[in-house]
Order: C-alpha cells, then sequence, then structure tokens
C-alpha cells in the first residue's frame, strides 16, 4: 500500500486511533500480569490475583464515580476525605445505639452512609455549578472540610465500631464470597456494568459525553450543563459512599488519615483507563482495568525485590505521568 | 539548478505535478500551479475540492505525496511550516489563531517580542502594531485585549501579525469569510499594496465577485484536479462558479410565493439584551422568512440568543400570543423554537463525536425508550437525514469533524430539524460554504418556510437575504433602524441603513 521509495508516512489514521487508545490499558494490564508471572511464582496463583482485586475494589468504585466527572469536564480532588468522612459518620451512628436490633441498626447506617455520600456530593457539584467555582478549587476547599470534620470527629485518634454483633454481621460483605468470588470483586463489576450502561447507553450518559466534548454545543442544544454536572458530582458521592459500604466491614475503623491520596489513586485509574482528563470521552471498563493496574504494580512490588515497597507512592505518581503521555501521544494524528 | 537566476519568465513559485493521498484517497492529483512576483492568483473550488491540501503543501504543514515545488527556480522541500516562512511564504489561517487574553500588541510580536536589554519594550510593540494595524485600515487601538474584539478585528489583527514576518508569497485563505463589505474592501486594498510591492499573493475564496475584484489569475480545483486556469480578466464569476461545481448554477435563490395574511407566531417589543442589544420589537409570521441585516458586531447574533434563552434579557417575547420567557434553550426548544449559531464548530456541532451522536443530540428524549437510547431508530434517523439533507458523506461512522463545511451546516440543520419546531433562526447559514451546498441550503430553507415554519435569517451577505427574505431587518449599534421589503430589498438601501451614512438617522 505504501510507497517504499516515499517517507515513512505518519499513519494518518483517523478511527484507529480511538480503537489504540481503549485498548492501551488492557494490553498494558497483560504486560504486567507477564511482568508479575516473572517476578515471582506466587503472583500468579488464584489466592493473590483475587486478594489483589478485592484490594482494589475501593479505588474502583471511586474511580468509577471520577470517571463521570472527569468526563463531564470537571474533577473532584475531595474523594479520600469525604470517604473518610462518611465511614466516621456510618460508624458514630452505629455505636450510637439508636437502633438496637443489629441488622436494622446496620441497614440504617448503610443506608445513612449512602445519603451522606450524595449529599456531600451533591455540595461539591453546587459549589462548582451554582458558585461557578473551578472544580481545582472547589474540591480542594470540600476536601479541607471533609478531612477536617474527620479529625474532629475523630479528635485526631480513630472511630471503631463497638458492637460486636454488627461486626459480626457486617464483616462478611468485604470478607465473604458468593460462589467463589469474594463479594467486593461482585462489587466492581455489578457497579462498572450498571456506570457503563448508564453513561454508554442512556440519554444522561450522552449528555455527560456531550457537556464534557463541548460545553457550548451542549447548551445550544438544550442540554441543562449545571444539572448534568452537578449530577455527576452525586454519582461519585454515591460511588464512594458505596466504597465505604465495602471499608467499613474490613477493619471496622476509620481515622484521620482513612483514605489519604485516595484521590490521586482515583484519578490516576481514570486516566490510565484512557479517559481524557480535558472531558468528552468516559471509558468505564478501562477505568476499572486502570484501578487493577495500580493494584498489581504495588503487589508486583511486594513480592518481588527489584523496589522497595516503600517507593510505592511514587511508581503510582509515575504511573499517571507516563498514562498522560502515552495517552496524548495516541490523541496525536 | 542555480546558475539559472531568477528572471522575468521565471515564477516566484512554481508547483508541478503536485498530488496527495491519505490512505487511498487521493485528494490532490498533478496540480502544476504558480505565482509570478506581484501578482494576486485565486485558488477556487467547492469545500473538499483540495484548496486546503494545496495551501497546506505550499505553506509547508504537509509534504507533498507526489511532485516537487520552485522558489526562483530552485526546488525546494519544507520540513515545516516554519521553514517555509523562513524562505518568505506565509499564510494566513481562516480561523483565529489568536491568544484571547493578551493585547493586540502582544498578540502581534508573540514568540518575537522587542526588547531592550532583558525588558520588553512595550512602547515600540505598541507603536509596531499600531502602526501594522492602521495599515491594514483599522484603527484599533494596540492595547485592548483580544477577547474584546469582534471577530473581524481579531481578523485584522492576525492578518497584521503574520504580515510582520519577511514575505515573498502571502497565502490567504479565505480572509473574507466573516468580514463586512466595508471591512472586506480595507482588506483588499491591503492585498493590492502587498501586490503593488512585488509580493506574490495566492488568493483562496468563495466569494466570487471578489475574486473577480482582486484577482489577476485564477485557478479552479474540483475534486482534487486543476480544471482551468484563466487570466481573471477573460472570465466571468458565473463562469466561475460553473466551472466550480461542475455544471450550471444559474438559479442559486429558490422562487418563493408569497402568501398574504398570515398569522403573527411571534411579537417582539422592547426587547434589550444587555451590552448588545436595544429596544428591538418586530413581528414574524407564519411561513415567513425574515432577513435580520448589519454589520459585525451590530448585535444581531446577541439578540437571537438573547430571545432564545442563551443570554440575559429583558423585554417582552409572545409566541403563539402567550408572554415567554425562554430561561434556557431547554424552553425554547420545547416551545419550538431552535437557534442555530454562526458558530458551527464551536457551538453547533460535536467535531470529536460521530454523526449519529450529534444529530440525535437535542432530541434525545425523541430516542429514548424505557432505560436506554434507542439505537436502532437513531441509525434509522441518519440515514433519512443524509437522505432528506442530502449530506454527502462516503461514511456514516465518521466523526462529524471530518465533513466538509457544507456537509456539516447540513447536518446542523438536520439535527434542529429532528425537533419539528415551528420557528427557526439560522445565523450566517451559509458562511464558509461553496455553492453547490448553499444553493441546496437555500432550498432547504425555503421549504422549510413552504412547511408553514418561520424562519430568520441573521447573515452578513445582502445578495442571499434578499435572494430569500420576505422582508429584512436592518440593525445598527445594537438596535432594529429600519425595515425593507419589496421593491427595496437592495444592497443599496440596506448598507444605507447598517452604516447609518445618511442625514436622518434617529438613533
Amino acid at each position: 500500500m505504501a510507497n517504499v521509495v516515499s517517507e515513512p508516512a505518519k499513519a494518518p489514521k483517523t478511527s484507529k486511533d480511538w480503537d489504540m487508545a481503549a485498548i492501551a490499558p488492557f494490553i498494558a494490564l497483560a504486560l504486567l500480569l507477564v511482568l508479575g508471572y516473572f517476578a515471582n511464582p506466587n503472583f500468579m496463583t488464584s489466592a493473590n490475583l483475587l486478594n489483589v482485586v478485592t484490594r482494589s475494589s475501593f479505588i474502583a468504585v471511586i474511580a468509577l464515580g471520577a470517571t463521570y466527572v472527569i468526563t463531564s469536564g470537571g474533577l473532584d480532588l475531595s474523594v479520600g476525605a469525604m470517604l473518610a468522612f462518611v465511614a466516621s459518620l456510618m460508624i458514630l451512628f452505629l455505636n450510637s445505639g439508636t437502633i438496637a436490633d443489629p441488622a436494622l441498626a446496620l441497614t440504617a447506617g448503610m443506608a445513612l452512609a449512602i445519603a451522606i455520600g450524595a449529599a456531600c456530593g451533591l455540595a461539591n457539584g453546587l459549589i462548582t455549578t451554582i458558585g461557578r467555582i473551578e472544580p481545582f478549587i472547589a474540591t480542594l476547599g470540600t476536601m479541607g472540610i471533609y478531612r477536617g470534620l474527620t479529625t474532629w470527629l475523630s479528635q485526631g485518634g480513630a472511630i471503631t465500631v463497638r458492637d460486636r454483633d454488627i461486626m459480626a454481621l457486617y464483616r462478611p460483605v468485604y470478607s465473604g464470597s458468593f460462589v467463589g468470588v469474594p463479594i467486593p470483586i461482585i462489587v466492581i463489576f455489578v457497579t462498572a456494568a450498571i456506570a457503563a450502561f448508564v453513561l454508554y447507553r442512556t440519554r444522561y450518559g450522552r449528555h455527560v459525553t456531550a457537556v464534557g466534548s463541548n460545553e457550548d454545543v451542549a447548551r445550544y442544544s438544550g442540554i441543562s450543563i449545571n444539572r448534568v454536572r452537578t449530577v455527576t458530582y452525586v454519582i461519585q458521592g454515591l460511588c464512594v459512599a458505596v466504597a465505604v459500604l465495602l471499608y467499613v466491614p474490613r477493619l471496622g475503623s476509620t481515622s484521620a488519615t482513612t483514605g489519604s491520596f485516595w484521590e490521586l489513586q482515583a484519578i490516576t485509574a481514570v486516566v490510565v483507563g484512557g479517559t481524557a482528563l480535558r472531558g468528552g470521552v468516559g471509558r468505564i471498563w478501562g477505568t476499572i482495568c486502570g484501578a487493577f493496574i495500580l493494584e498489581i504494580v504495588g503487589n508486583i512490588m511486594l513480592l518481588s525485590n527489584f523496589v522497595s515497597e516503600y517507593l510505592i507512592g511514587a511508581i503510582q505518581g509515575a504511573i499517571i505521568i507516563i498514562a498522560m503521555l502515552v495517552q496524548r501521544s495516541l490523541m496525536r494524528k | 539548478m542555480s546558475s539559472v537566476e531568477a528572471s522575468p519568465v521565471v515564477p516566484l513559485f512554481e508547483a508541478t505535478g503536485l498530488s496527495k493521498t491519505f490512505g487511498i484517497i487521493e485528494v490532490l492529483k498533478d496540480i502544476n500551479i504558480n505565482v509570478r512576483a506581484g501578482e494576486v492568483h485565486a485558488i477556487i473550488g467547492e469545500n473538499g475540492a483540495g484548496k486546503s491540501t494545496l495551501m497546506k503543501i505550499i505553506a509547508g504543514n504537509q509534504p507533498p505525496t507526489r511532485g516537487e515545488m520552485k522558489i526562483d527556480g530552485e526546488v525546494v522541500t519544507f520540513s515545516g511550516p516554519v521553514d517555509a516562512e523562513h524562505r518568505g511564504i506565509v499564510l494566513v489561517h481562516q480561523e483565529i489563531l489568536l491568544a484571547p487574553d493578551l493585547t493586540v500588541a502582544q498578540n502581534i510580536y508573540l514568540g518575537r517580542e522587542l526588547h531592550k536589554g532583558v525588558f520588553i519594550d512595550d512602547r515600540a510593540m505598541n507603536e509596531g502594531a499600531a502602526k501594522a494595524v492602521r495599515d491594514l485600515g483599522s484603527d484599533i487601538d494596540p492595547n485592548t485585549i483580544v477577547s474584546r474584539l469582534s471577530i473581524a478585528q481579531r481578523q485584522l489583527v492576525q492578518i497584521a501579525r503574520v504580515l510582520l514576518v519577511p514575505h515573498r508569497i502571502v497565502i490567504f485563505d479565505e480572509p473574507t469569510a466573516s468580514l463586512t463589505p466595508h471591512e472586506t474592501e480595507a482588506l483588499l486594498k491591503v492585498i493590492r499594496q502587498i501586490r503593488a510591492k512585488g509580493v506574490g499573493v495566492l488568493y483562496i475564496s468563495h466569494r466570487l465577485p471578489e475574486v473577480k475584484e482582486i484577482a489577476d489569475r485564477v485557478t479552479v480545483l474540483r475534486d482534487g484536479r486543476l480544471v482551468a486556469s484563466h487570466n481573471t480578466s477573460e472570465i466571468q464569476p458565473a463562469d466561475m462558479a460553473r466551472l466550480m461545481v461542475g455544471r450550471d448554477v444559474a438559479k442559486l435563490y429558490p422562487d418563493r410565493h408569497a402568501a398574504a395574511a398570515r398569522e403573527t407566531v411571534l411579537e417582539v417589543e422592547q426587547f434589550n439584551v444587555p451590552g448588545y442589544a436595544q429596544d428591538a420589537s418586530f413581528q414574524l409570521k407564519k411561513g415567513e422568512i425574515l432577513g435580520f441585516a448589519g454589520l459585525v458586531g451590530a448585535g444581531r447574533t446577541e439578540l437571537m440568543e438573547g430571545m432564545v434563552g442563551l443570554r440575559p434579557s429583558r423585554g417582552t417575547v409572545r409566541h403563539l400570543g402567550k408572554p415567554v420567557n425562554f430561561r434556557d434553550v431547554h424552553a425554547s426548544l420545547k416551545a419550538g423554537i431552535v437557534y442555530l449559531s454562526e458558530d458551527r464548530k464551536g457551538k453547533g456541532l460535536l467535531l470529536t463525536k460521530d454523526l449519529i451522536v450529534n444529530l440525535t443530540l437535542a432530541s434525545l428524549s425523541k430516542f429514548a425508550g424505557v432505560l436506554q437510547i434507542d439505537r436502532k431508530r437513531e441509525s434509522a434517523a441518519l440515514d433519512k437525514a443524509i437522505h432528506d439533507f442530502d449530506i454527502r458523506t462516503g461514511r456514516k461512522d465518521i466523526l462529524a469533524g471530518q465533513l466538509s463545511g457544507g456537509n456539516q451546516q447540513k447536518l446542523l440543520l438536520a439535527k434542529m430539524m429532528l425537533l419539528d419546531p415551528s420557528i427557526v433562526i439560522i445565523d450566517e447559514p451559509t458562511r464558509g460554504i461553496d455553492i453547490g451546498n448553499k444553493e441546496q441550503i437555500y432550498k432547504f430553507i425555503a421549504n422549510l418556510a413552504e412547511e408553514g415554519r418561520s424562519i430568520i435569517v441573521v447573515s452578513s451577505e445582502m445578495p442571499e437575504l434578499i435572494g430569500i427574505c420576505d422582508r429584512i431587518l436592518v440593525m445598527r449599534s445594537g438596535r432594529i433602524v429600519g425595515e425593507v421589503t419589496g421593491d427595496h430589498m437592495n444592497e443599496n438601501e440596506i448598507v444605507v441603513l447598517a452604516t447609518g451614512v445618511t442625514k436622518g438617522e434617529a438613533a
């Protein structure tokens, strides 16, 4: 096809780029699995892999919400602090003894967590849309607020579920499994499936993409930009709440540092997954893939002796930069 | 080769056998073209004819697949636009490429700031910029922030910026697309000055009378081939149009039947869009095509945007007798009033999304099933739109940005017609669109009126308003200053109203 004599054509692919950007994270994941296999024989065991994926569930679920926010052209830095805040309030409610029956108390506590998560997200959304404050600044502010309130609630220490009956009832939500699959993994895939359906198949999802792609076009097409954006933050809040529901039964405790730097990890997972940080292109399954990649990198570092595990943060920081570079080189024709 | 000195017979620039293929698509085939010193050579052709690709190759943005280029008889290859610029070939882009937050002077000198030691020499740059814009017949203050300028003013700044580079060949890519007649005249004067200095000018335009006026030679491209090259004195605009389209386009404007005694569908009274339009009052009748003429910046676009809820506004609008006050576009769409922006690429279409997403974006509720969007119905709607509006696209899965300007406008029209509106407001319906597509769009507009819809056309092209409208309102400085109908619908009367050059003006 190409003339041998002519300059090496820079392959101005048009629609093919799109596919490449979507596939890239999965190729990266496959390469990591191969690397892990050679790094340590224990890596490729189902016990280890299930464990790794289970541990990625918090970031994965939070990152699903972040995919919505980022696709619509926003950003939410408050998710880590929000998780700590919502979890603390949930535990305080469980400890308050308002409801005597453990099962009932737990159900009410979970419902409360969902409601608070949604409310926190709504607050973020309204500040950025109605308040017209840059999402970066708005959520930097609420990050401080949620984190500060958590520290105040815990008086700098930890908040722990005191009721053993409740904990006994609740613990399986994180450590239990259903037909051999750990429940957090099921939660990841169910929430991702819902998120993918909404983003790709519904009017709202189409609106999210349109708003992120070009705000003016969306506005001139009769789409309420503020409403679409605000709802993405509410979705983010709900996703944080779901992560809380998985997080609390794991240790039954929160502290002032719970969820630190999780916003960085969530945004990294989203970007690694191929979602454009400038908005307009959202990839739900890419995000899940990105969350797995982050956790697997950490796991390989632990299992192998190449790199100190204390460098995990540095490696994750490097990954987001590399992901952006790759994304840009794929976007360019 | 180097022994051949530049002589009168050797053109300043010459290209032979230029071809360009993308994949298997040949967008340019064996183009031979030259520019002599001190002449204006116009390149005309429909969108997709290959004009832009040809210009990009000459300006060094893209290498040709085959063929060679010579400057002063010497074969040259360009490593990029900067290389071409060093050799004296500069390009005035069609799009505005300025930093909106910087001043006029800062933009003109961006990347080549004048300095005294380590300090930037603002005074010298302001003076240089003032002179540069004055040379273009404008009095823009070089300290103005670019975002405060109108599109036309920005374009002049952009031209001033390009002309600051030492140049031997200047390429203008549709420079008058968004200029008023007055501004166009000023620009043509500038181009004549450039020509008089012995510079070669390549001039791309859709506006054939203007080509006739400015160019010494004209070359016509069609489907990537050179179909004709003439001295402009030997050829009339009508012949140019025929060569471009490959058939007769004697009748650009459709026939209109003026029906009498129609009901009023829209009454606007004392309508204000703060900062842009004051005390606008007018009526729109069923099945009528109402034109809005005026200079760029007269407030026509802002008035329309205010009416459909895109801008804050005050005043009364009665739709079918009922007072309405649209808070956002959603509300106006629901009432059956659609507005098609003049800024197709920026506000009309999602260029990086496919045709279906664009087509159904404003009317998604019609495609919603119980939970999800019905993709089959969407796909059927696209097929229908492609058929009804004659959208020329090889494939249905391409991105909207890959369509030509004319086809983008048809897609935008199709998108808004899915809402089945009773009132259609179209802003600059044919800006940047070639003759063949223009003719079609005029026909669509006439058909919409025939179907009983009411149309408002905002346009800076007076012949087009005169050709398709029943009535024309003229705006100047934010006010409606007059109405022309019947025999009075001619360019003279409109220009008088639009510029206010006669005595008895009230505003």
